[in-house]
C-alpha cells in the first residue's frame, strides 16, 4: 500500500545534485509532493525535505539509491507519526470585501505582512490541511496570489547530524583500510 | 612552480595515474587538449576511433582488459552525444571510465553557442558521477576524484566536461591521489555477526547454489572465489557478465544463468533450498518472473552495492561488502563438503541439453552451417588462450554458450544495455591493451554495421583483430522473437548486406567469405594463423533459435528446451 513519506536527505554542496535526486524518483515514475532544501545546522551541509507517496518497499529503494549518490550523506524516510512538519503559505488578498473578512482574519492565527489601499498580504504557518483551509475560507473574497513552501520537517527518532558525521567518517576510515587491503592482495 | 595550462593539466592528471593511452576523437572544443597531447605523445598513445560511441566501448574494453580505468576525450556537443551510449553501456556494466569532454567557454555556457549540449546534465542518470569544470584550477582536484570514484567500490563512468576556457587558463599543478570524501566509503566494514550468520547458513544447506557475476571479475577475485567453491564443494552457475570468473570446464561449474543460459542450473534453481549470490544483481534477464524464482531457497547475497541489495529478490542475509574480503573471512570457516547426489541432478538435465540442444548447434547435419559450429571449433582450436568479444543478438548468446573459456576476464559482452555495436570496438580495444591473446569477435552482420567504420581503426593501429561476422542476412535475435511470439511476422528484420569482404578489402583488411561446412574449418584456421587483422564471413542458418529459452514472463523452471518448430 502506498503511504505518504518525509524524506531527510544530508548532501554536500555541490551543483547539480538536486537533478541527480530527483531523476532518482523520475525514473522509477514517482512524483514529487514537496521538495524544500536548506543548509543545515552544520555549514557547508546541505537538508532536502522530501514528501512523496509510495510503497515501503520502494521507498527504501529509492532512499537506497539516493544514499548512494557520490556526495551524499546519509539519507532517511520516515512515516508521518515519526516527522513534526509546517508549511508556510503566503495569501495576497484584495481589499475589496475586506469587512466581512476581518473576523476570519483574526480567527484564522495568521500574520498580517503588508497592507496596501488595494490588497493585503497574510502569513499562515501550519499544517498542509491548515493552510488550505484558510485557501478555501478566504476564496469567496478574491484571492490574488498564493504560495506555499512545501514541507519543512524535524523528525523525532534521528540522531544528531554529528553523530552520523562521526559514523560516516568511521566507515570512510574502514573503508580506506579495506582498500588499502585491496591493493595489496 | 612553473604554471602548466589547464590542457597540460589534463594530461599531467593522467599520468599520475599511470595512464598511458587513450581513446578519442578532436573537435573544436578540445583542440588545447590535443595540442598538449602533441608535446606528449611519448607518454601518452591516443587511440584515433572513427566515431565517439567506439572510442568509449574502445576504452570500457581496454579498462576491462587492463584492471586500470578507461579513458576517453571527447568533443563538446555532438562529440558528446555520440558518447552517449558508450557512457551508458560501460556504467550498466560497472566499466570504471573516465571520459573527459569538451565545452564551449564558461562565458557561453547557457546560451545555446556553437556545439554546446548540457553534457553534465546529460550524462547524470547514466554516469557515477560527473563534473562540470569551469576553471583550470579545479582540473587536477577534479580528476583526481574522478578516478578515484571510476574505480572504487562499484565502479562506474564518471564524466567530465571541461570549458575551452578552462583548457587554455593557466593554473599550479599539484596533484593528490584518491582524495578522502567523507560522504563516500566505497568499501564498507563487514560486521562479524554477519559473517557468523552467512557460516551458518552456508553449513547447513543440503541444496546450495552459488552464482557468481561480474562482481568477481571486477573485484579481481578469480582466486578467492576459486577456493571458496573448492572448500564448499558447491555447485555454481554465472551470469553472462560473469561467466569466465571460473572455467567454463571446472567439475562444479553448472552453466550459465538466465534467459539463454543452461538447462540445468535454471531448471534447478528453484530446487535449491540456499542461494548465495556473489557480485551479481539479480537482473531481470537472469531471474526471469520474480514471483516465481528461487521460490525454495534462501538468499546469501554478497554485494558492494547497497542499492542492489534487495531490489529485485528479497534477500535472507546480505552482506554488504568487497567480496574479496567477505569470501576471505568466509572460505576458512565453511565446512568443507561435497553435494554428489545434487551435483548429478544437474548433470541429468544437461545431459537433455546435450542431446537436444548442443549436438545440433555444434555438429550439425543440417543443410546450412549453424552458428554454434564456427563457435565451438574456434574454441577447441584456440583452446581458451583467446580474448572474445561478442556483439549482441544469437551471435552472442551462441558464444558465450560455445566458447569454452580459461583465462577469468576474457570474455567481453554488452550485458546490462545490450548495445548492437558494442563488438567491433570493444575487440579494438581489447586488442590495444593487450598483444599475448589473439582477440577473436563474433558479432552478427547487423551489430558489425552499427560500428563498421572502426575498420579504419584497426588499420590505423595495425591490430590483428580476428573479425567472425555469424552472418545470417537478418537481425536474428529479433526474428527469432518474432518466429515465436509473433507469429512468423517478420517485420522488419531481414537485411540487405554490402559485401562484406569487398568492404575489408577497401581497408585492406584480408577477408573470406564461408559458405558451406566444408570449407569451415580451413578458413579457420587460415583466419587464426594470419599474421594480422581478419575478416571472415561466415554465412550461417537464418532459422537458428537460440535455445533453450526462458520465454519473457516464465519461470526460470519453465524453460523451454527445443522450440516447438
Ligand atoms: C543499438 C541497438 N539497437 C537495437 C537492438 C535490438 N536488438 C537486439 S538483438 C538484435 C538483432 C541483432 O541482429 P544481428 O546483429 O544480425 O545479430 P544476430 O542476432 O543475427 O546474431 C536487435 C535489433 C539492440 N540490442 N541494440
Amino acid at each position: 500500500m502506498e503511504k505518504k513519506y518525509t524524506l531527510v536527505v544530508f548532501t554536500e554542496d555541490k551543483v547539480g545534485l538536486l537533478n541527480r535526486i530527483t531523476i532518482v524518483f523520475t525514473r522509477r515514475h514517482i512524483n514529487i509532493d514537496s521538495l524544500t532544501t536548506s543548509e543545515s545546522e552544520i555549514h557547508g551541509i546541505f537538508r532536502y525535505t522530501i514528501v512523496a507517496k509510495a510503497t515501503p518497499e520502494m521507498m527504501k529503494k529509492v532512499v537506497d539509491q539516493i544514499e548512494k549518490l557520490t556526495e551524499v550523506l546519509r539519507a532517511f524516510y520516515y512515516e508521518a507519526q515519526d516527522v513534526v512538519t509546517q508549511e508556510l503559505a503566503l495569501y495576497k488578498i484584495s481589499t475589496a470585501n475586506i469587512t466581512p473578512m476581518e473576523s476570519l482574519i483574526r480567527e484564522s492565527s495568521v500574520r498580517i505582512l503588508d497592507i496596501e489601499k488595494e490588497f493585503i498580504i497574510i502569513e499562515k504557518t501550519g499544517s498542509r490541511q491548515e493552510v488550505l483551509t484558510l485557501f478555501e475560507q478566504l476564496k469567496p473574497y478574491g484571492i490574488l496570489q498564493f504560495a506555499c513552501s512545501g514541507q519543512v520537517a524535524v523528525t523525532k527518532p534521528m540522531k544528531e547530524l554529528e553523530t552520523y558525521l562521526k559514523e560516516l567518517n568511521q566507515a570512510v576510515e574502514a573503508s580506506n583500510k579495506i582498500r588499502s587491503w585491496k591493493l595489496k592482495n | 612552480m612553473e604554471k602548466v595550462s589547464g590542457a597540460d593539466a589534463v594530461l599531467l592528471s593522467l599520468i599520475e595515474e599511470g595512464q598511458d593511452t587513450v581513446f578519442g576523437y578532436p573537435g573544436g572544443a578540445v583542440i588545447p587538449l590535443y595540442d598538449s597531447l602533441y608535446f606528449k605523445q611519448d607518454k601518452i598513445k591516443h587511440v584515433l576511433a572513427r566515431h565517439e560511441q567506439a572510442a568509449v566501448h574502445e576504452a570500457q574494453a581496454y579498462a576491462q582488459i587492463t584492471g586500470k580505468p578507461g579513458v576517453c576525450i571527447v568533443t563538446s556537443g555532438p562529440g558528446a552525444t555520440n558518447a552517449v551510449t558508450g557512457i551508458a553501456n560501460a556504467n550498466m556494466d560497472s566499466v570504471p571510465l573516465v571520459v573527459i569532454t569538451g565545452q564551449v567557454g564558461s562565458y557561453f555556457l547557457g546560451t545555446d553557442a556553437f556545439q554546446e549540449t548540457d553534457v553534465f546534465g546529460l550524462s547524470m542518470p547514466i554516469a557515477k558521477w560527473s563534473a562540470q569544470i569551469t576553471k583550470a584550477e579545479d582540473i587536477a582536484s577534479t580528476m583526481a576524484k574522478a578516478f578515484y570514484i571510476a574505480v572504487s567500490g562499484r565502479p562506474g563512468v564518471v564524466v567530465l566536461e571541461i570549458t575551452k576556457d578552462a583548457l587554455t587558463s593557466k593554473t599550479d599543478f599539484v596533484y593528490k591521489k584518491a582524495p578522502v570524501l567523507r560522504s563516500y566509503a566505497p568499501y564498507p566494514k563487514i560486521a562479524d555477526e554477519v559473517i557468523d550468520k552467512a557460516v551458518e547458513m552456508i553449513n547447513e544447506a543440503e541444496r546450495p547454489l552459488i552464482l557468481l557475476g561480474h562482481g568477481v571479475l571486477i573485484a579481481r577475485a578469480e582466486k578467492t572465489v576459486k577456493e571458496f567453491i573448492e572448500k564448499s564443494g558447491i555447485p555454481f552457475g554465472s551470469t553472462l557478465m560473469g561467466l569466465t570468473a571460473l572455467p567454463s570446464d571446472h567439475p562444479l561449474n553448472v552453466g550459465m544463468l538466465g534467459m539463454h543460459g543452461s538447462y540445468a542450473v535454471n531448471m534447478l534453481t528453484n530446487k535449491a533450498d540456499l542461494i548465495i549470490a556473489i557480485g551479481m544483481r539479480f537482473s531481470d534477464r537472469v531471474t526471469g518472473k520474480l514471483s516465481g524464482y528461487a521460490k525454495n531457497a534462501k538468499i546469501l547475497h554478497i554485494e558492494i552495492d547497497k542499492s542492489e541489495i534487495d531490489k529485485n529478490v528479497p534477500v535472507t542475509l546480505a552482506v554488504h561488502g568487497d567480496l574479496k574480503s567477505a569470501l576471505s573471512y568466509l572460505t576458512p570457516r565453511i565446512e568443507k563438503k561435497t553435494y554428489n547426489n545434487w551435483r548429478k541432478e544437474f548433470d541429468k538435465f544437461y545431459q537433455m541439453e546435450r542431446t537436444q540442444v548442443i549436438e545440433r548447434d555444434t555438429r550439425s547435419n543440417e543443410p546450412l552451417i549453424q552458428m554454434g559450429e564456427p563457435v565451438a571449433m574456434i574454441s577447441q582450436k584456440t583452446d581458451g588462450n583467446a580474448v572474445v568479444i561478442t556483439d549482441v543478438g544469437q551471435n552472442q548468446m551462441i558464444a558465450a554458450r560455445y566458447y569454452k573459456f580459461r583465462i577469468p576476464g576474457t570474455f567481453l559482452t554488452s550485458g546490462g544495455l545490450g548495445t548492437m555495436g558494442f563488438g567491433l570496438p570493444a575487440a579494438v580495444g581489447a586488442a590495444v591493451a593487450q598483444k599475448k591473446l589473439p582477440v577473436i569477435l563474433f558479432t552478427g552482420d547487423g551489430g558489425f554495421q552499427m560500428n563498421e567504420q572502426e575498420l579504419g581503426t584497426i588499420i590505423q593501429e595495425n591490430i590483428p583483430v580476428k573479425m567472425v561476422i555469424l552472418n545470417n542476412s537478418v537481425l536474428g535475435m529479433v526474428r527469432q522473437w518474432q518466429n515465436m511470439f509473433q507469429g512468423k511476422r517478420y517485420s522488419q528484420t531481414d537485411l540487405i548486406n554490402p559485401d562484406f569482404i569487398k568492404l575489408a578489402d577497401a581497408y585492406g583488411i584480408k577477408a573470406k567469405r564461408v559458405e558451406f561446412r566444408e570449407d569451415l574449418n580451413s578458413a579457420i584456421d587460415e583466419m587464426l594463423s594470419f599474421d594480422g587483422p581478419y575478416l571472415l564471413d561466415i554465412k550461417v542458418d537464418k532459422d537458428m533459435k537460440v535455445m533453450p529459452f526462458i520465454a519473457p514472463g516464465s519461470t526460470v523452471d519453465e524453460m523451454k528446451l527445443v522450440s516447438n518448430d
